[in-house]
C-alpha cells in the first residue's frame, strides 16, 4: 500500500485555468455605479460578484505534476501567471476550471510577515503569525526558542515590533516562516529581502528543507538561486507551461524565450512603468544604430532604453543591469552624469539613454539586460524590466586582439576587458628595448 | 502534523457549491479563531492611557446623558426601574452588538494581506471582533452589577436566560457582519453607512424607552428589528422587573438564526472573489 501511495504524484494539477476580469473597476465600485442594475435584477446583482466585461487568462490549461520529494522552480517573466498558480495552489483564490490535487498538507509563504501588527511585541506577532501559516499553538511553543534564535531578536522579544529595524522585523518573520514544516511548500520570491549575510541563512534553511525530503515549489527571479536549489523546474509564459524538466535546460529556455530576436522590443500599449514614468522601447544597437542580437567581441555595442516621464521635475537615473546565463549579475551600470547636485532636473517628455558598452569588454557569452529607471531620492523604481533583451558575443578567434595569438582555447570569466599591460624586463632585453 | 499527513488529500477546484462550509477545516483552524480574537483585544486598547477601563466608560457616560436627557428631562417611562439601571441595563447589550457589528463590517477590507496572501477560513475574520467584543462586555457588566446592589436588584430563575440572550446578540452580530463585511470588499460605501445606520437603530431599539410605549397594533413593527427582543429579554432577566416576553425573544431568535445563516451563505458565495477585489 505505501508503494502504490509512493507511485503517486504529491501534486497534480489538471487543466488548471484562471480567469480574471479586467475592467475600469476591477478592485471595487460604489453602490450608485450598480443600483440600477441592482434594483431591476435584485438577485442577479448579490450573486453577480465579479460581471466586467473585459476578461482575460492568467492561466490557461496548467498541467504538471510534482513527485514526492521533488524542489520544482517555477520561472516566467512578470505576468506570465507564476503569482496565479502560486494563489491558486495556496487557496487563496479559485481557479475557473480545472483542478488540483495535493496529497499532503500545505504551507504557503507568499509573504513574510503577513498579519504582522506593528504595537503587538515580537513574541505576539511570532504567535499569530505562526498560527496564521497554519501552525498549531503546540507547535509554535516547540518551536520558538529555535525561531527566536534563528531571527536574533531576543533582546527585543517584548518591545513592540514598530520600534524594530526594517531588517529587524524581517528576519523576524522569516523566521517563523522558516520553521513551517507542512510536507508541500509553496514559496513565492520572498527569500529577496533582508541584508546579504541574512539572505544567506534563509538560503541555507531553504536547502535544509529540500534537502529533508520536503516537496518545494519555489518562484524566484534569481536564475542562480533556482538552479542551486531545484532539480527540476517549469516555464511559464503567458500562462501556459512552455517548458519543464530539468532545471538547467528550462532555464536556458526561459533565457531564450521572449526576447525579440530582433534586438529591440517595442511596447505599444501595457507599458511597464507607473504614474510618473513608462517604458517605450529598448534596443541592443551595433555602431550603425541597427538593432542586433550578435556581435563580435571587438566591436562596440549600444543599449538603448527609450522612455517617457510624465512629470517635470524628475530627477531619474536609467540603469541597465547586465546578467549571464546563470543569472549571476555581471554588472550594474547607469548615467552617472545625472549627479543629484547638479540641479539637472527633467521636464516631462521622452527621452532616449543609451549607453555604450565599448568593445572588448564583455567576453564571448550572451548576456541578458535588465531595464530600470530609478529616482534615488527618495528612492522609487519606476519600472525594472528583467531579462528584455540578450546579446550574444561572438569570438572568432582569428585577429582577436584580446587573445594571444594561436590560442583557441576558451577563454573563460564574465567578461574579457581589454586592459593595459606593460612588460619590465632585463635592461640589455630585446623586448624591453622596444617599449 | 505530518503524522497524519499520508491520507491527507486536496482536491482544489472552480467552486460552484452553495454552501460548502468545511467542519473539518474550521476545527483544524480554531486556534486562529482564537488568535484573531486575541489580536484584536491586545490591540485595541494598544497606547492609550485608560486601557481597557473605555470598556466600561463608553455605556456609562452615555447613561448618565441619556438619564439627564430621557430620563429626567423627558421623562421617560422606564418600566418603573430607576431610569440609570434601566438605560444601562440596554446599553450593555446595545454597545456590545453596536461596536461588534461595526468591526467586524470592516473587518475582510482591514484585513486585506489576510485575504490576499494566506489561506485561511475567511469566515474567522468577521467573527473574531464579535467574540473580541464580549470581554468588553463582561468589564462592563460590572458597573450593572454594582448598579444592581445600589438599587437592589436582585436576578430571578430568568437569569439563566442570560447567556442564551448574548448568543443570539454574539450570532445577529455575526450574521450582520458577514453580509456587510462581503459587500465592503466590493462596494466601500458600506464603510459610510454602517454608522449612520447604527445612530438611527438604536433609536428604533428599546434601549432608552421600553418596547411597550409604542401602541399595541404597531408593537409588531419595533420587533421587526431584532434587537428589539433582545434587549427586551436582557433586561428583564437581568433585573427581573417583568417576565420575560417570549414572543418577542422568540421572534428576535428566529429573525437572528436567519440572518445568521443567510450571511454564512452570502460569506461563502463571494469569498472566492475576495482576493481577486480586494
Amino acid at each position: 500500500m505505501m508503494a502504490s501511495k509512493k507511485e503517486e504524484p504529491i501534486i497534480e494539477v489538471k487543466n488548471l485555468s484562471k480567469q480574471y476580469n479586467i475592467g475600469v473597476d476591477t478592485t471595487y465600485k460604489t453602490l450608485s455605479e450598480s443600483v440600477t442594475s441592482a434594483v431591476r435584477h435584485p438577485i442577479k446583482a448579490l450573486k453577480d460578484f465579479s460581471s466586467q466585461n473585459e476578461t482575460f487568462w492568467a492561466l490557461k490549461d496548467v498541467n504538471f505534476e510534482v513527485e514526492r520529494g521533488e524542489v520544482i522552480g517555477i520561472i516566467g517573466r512578470n505576468g506570465a501567471g507564476k503569482s496565479t498558480l502560486l494563489k491558486i495552489l495556496s487557496r487563496i483564490t479559485s481557479p475557473t476550471e480545472g483542478e488540483v490535487r495535493m496529497r499532503g498538507r500545505v504551507g504557503s509563504l507568499l509573504e513574510v510577515g503577513t498579519g504582522f501588527h506593528p504595537e503587538l511585541s515580537g513574541r505576539e506577532n511570532i504567535y499569530f503569525n505562526g498560527s496564521i501559516l497554519g501552525m498549531k499553538k503546540r507547535e509554535i511553543d516547540e518551536k520558538f526558542d529555535e525561531i527566536v534564535k534563528f531571527s536574533g531578536v531576543e533582546k527585543f522579544l517584548d518591545t513592540p515590533v514598530k520600534r524594530y529595524s526594517s531588517g529587524m522585523q524581517v528576519r523576524l518573520a522569516f523566521s517563523v516562516a522558516a520553521n513551517l514544516d507542512p510536507e508541500i511548500l509553496v514559496v513565492d520570491e520572498v527569500l529577496a529581502v533582508g541584508d546579504a549575510a541574512f539572505q544567506k541563512k534563509c538560503l541555507g534553511k531553504m536547502e535544509e528543507v529540500a534537502e529533508g525530503g520536503r516537496t518545494v515549489l519555489f518562484v524566484s527571479h534569481n536564475m542562480s538561486m533556482i538552479s542551486s536549489l531545484c532539480e527540476t523546474a517549469i516555464l511559464l509564459e503567458k500562462g501556459t507551461v512552455i517548458e519543464k524538466g530539468k532545471t538547467g535546460k528550462v532555464i536556458n529556455a526561459y533565457l531564450n524565450s521572449g526576447q525579440e530576436a530582433t534586438g529591440q522590443i517595442i511596447f505599444s500599449k501595457n507599458h511597464p512603468g507607473d504614474s510618473e514614468a513608462i517604458l517605450l522601447a529598448v534596443r541592443v544597437l551595433n555602431k550603425d544604430g541597427m538593432p542586433i542580437t550578435e556581435a563580435l567581441i571587438d566591436e562596440d555595442i549600444f543599449i538603448e532604453m527609450e522612455y517617457k516621464l510624465l512629470k517635470n521635475d524628475m530627477l531619474v537615473y536609467p540603469n541597465f543591469h547586465i546578467y549571464d546565463q546563470y543569472g549571476q549579475v555581471v554588472f550594474v551600470t547607469s548615467d552617472s552624469k545625472l549627479d543629484h547636485s547638479c540641479e539637472l532636473k527633467n521636464k516631462a517628455g521622452d527621452y532616449v539613454s543609451r549607453c555604450k558598452i565599448p568593445a572588448n569588454t564583455l567576453n564571448n557569452n550572451t548576456y541578458y539586460i535588465t531595464f530600470a529607471l530609478t529616482t534615488i531620492y527618495p528612492l522609487h523604481v519606476h519600472f525594472c524590466e528583467k531579462d528584455l533583451l540578450f546579446v550574444t558575443i561572438n569570438d572568432p578567434i582569428e585577429g582577436i586582439y584580446s587573445r594571444s595569438k594561436g590560442y583557441s582555447g576558451p577563454m573563460p570569466g564574465a567578461v574579457r576587458p581589454l586592459l593595459e599591460w606593460k612588460l619590465y624586463g632585463p635592461k640589455d632585453s630585446r623586448l624591453g628595448d622596444k617599449t | 502534523m505530518t503524522e497524519h499527513a499520508t491520507d491527507y488529500e486536496l482536491v482544489i477546484r472552480p467552486k460552484y457549491g452553495l454552501l460548502d462550509l468545511n467542519w473539518q477545516e474550521l476545527k483544524e483552524y480554531r486556534e486562529l479563531l482564537f488568535f484573531l480574537a486575541l489580536r484584536e483585544i491586545k490591540i485595541r486598547y494598544k497606547q492609550t492611557v485608560m486601557g481597557a477601563s473605555w470598556a466600561l466608560l463608553q455605556p456609562f457616560f452615555t447613561m448618565i446623558v441619556f438619564t439627564l436627557i430621557f430620563g429626567r428631562l423627558a421623562k421617560m417611562p422606564s418600566d418603573g426601574v430607576p431610569y440609570p439601571i434601566f438605560s444601562y441595563s440596554g446599553l450593555l447589550l446595545w454597545t456590545y452588538f453596536s461596536n461588534a457589528l461595526s468591526q467586524s463590517s470592516n473587518s475582510l477590507v482591514d484585513n486585506a494581506p489576510l485575504l490576499s496572501k494566506v489561506y485561511m477560513p475567511r469566515i474567522f475574520i468577521p467573527t473574531a471582533p464579535c467574540l473580541s467584543g464580549l470581554l468588553d462586555y463582561g468589564i462592563a457588566m460590572s458597573i450593572l452589577a454594582i448598579m444592581m446592589v445600589y438599587y437592589r436588584f436582585v436576578p430571578g430563575i430568568s437569569i439563566i436566560l442570560l447567556p442564551f440572550t448574548i448568543l443570539l446578540t454574539f450570532m445577529l452580530a455575526s450574521g450582520v457582519g458577514y453580509w456587510l463585511s462581503s459587500i465592503c470588499v466590493k462596494y466601500r460605501d458600506v464603510k459610510f453607512i454602517v454608522p449612520f445606520f447604527m445612530q438611527l437603530l438604536l433609536f428604533v431599539s428599546p434601549v432608552i424607552y421600553p418596547a411597550n410605549i409604542v401602541g399595541e397594533n404597531l408593537q409588531w413593527l419595533l420587533y421587526l428589528n431584532p434587537m428589539t427582543g433582545l434587549i427586551g429579554a436582557h433586561r428583564a432577566c437581568l433585573l427581573g422587573h417583568t417576565p420575560v416576553n417570549f414572543v418577542g425573544l422568540g421572534i428576535s431568535a428566529v429573525l437572528t438564526i436567519i440572518i445568521f445563516l443567510s450571511g454564512i451563505l452570502y460569506l461563502k458565495r463571494t469569498e472566492k472573489y475576495f482576493a481577486d477585489l480586494i
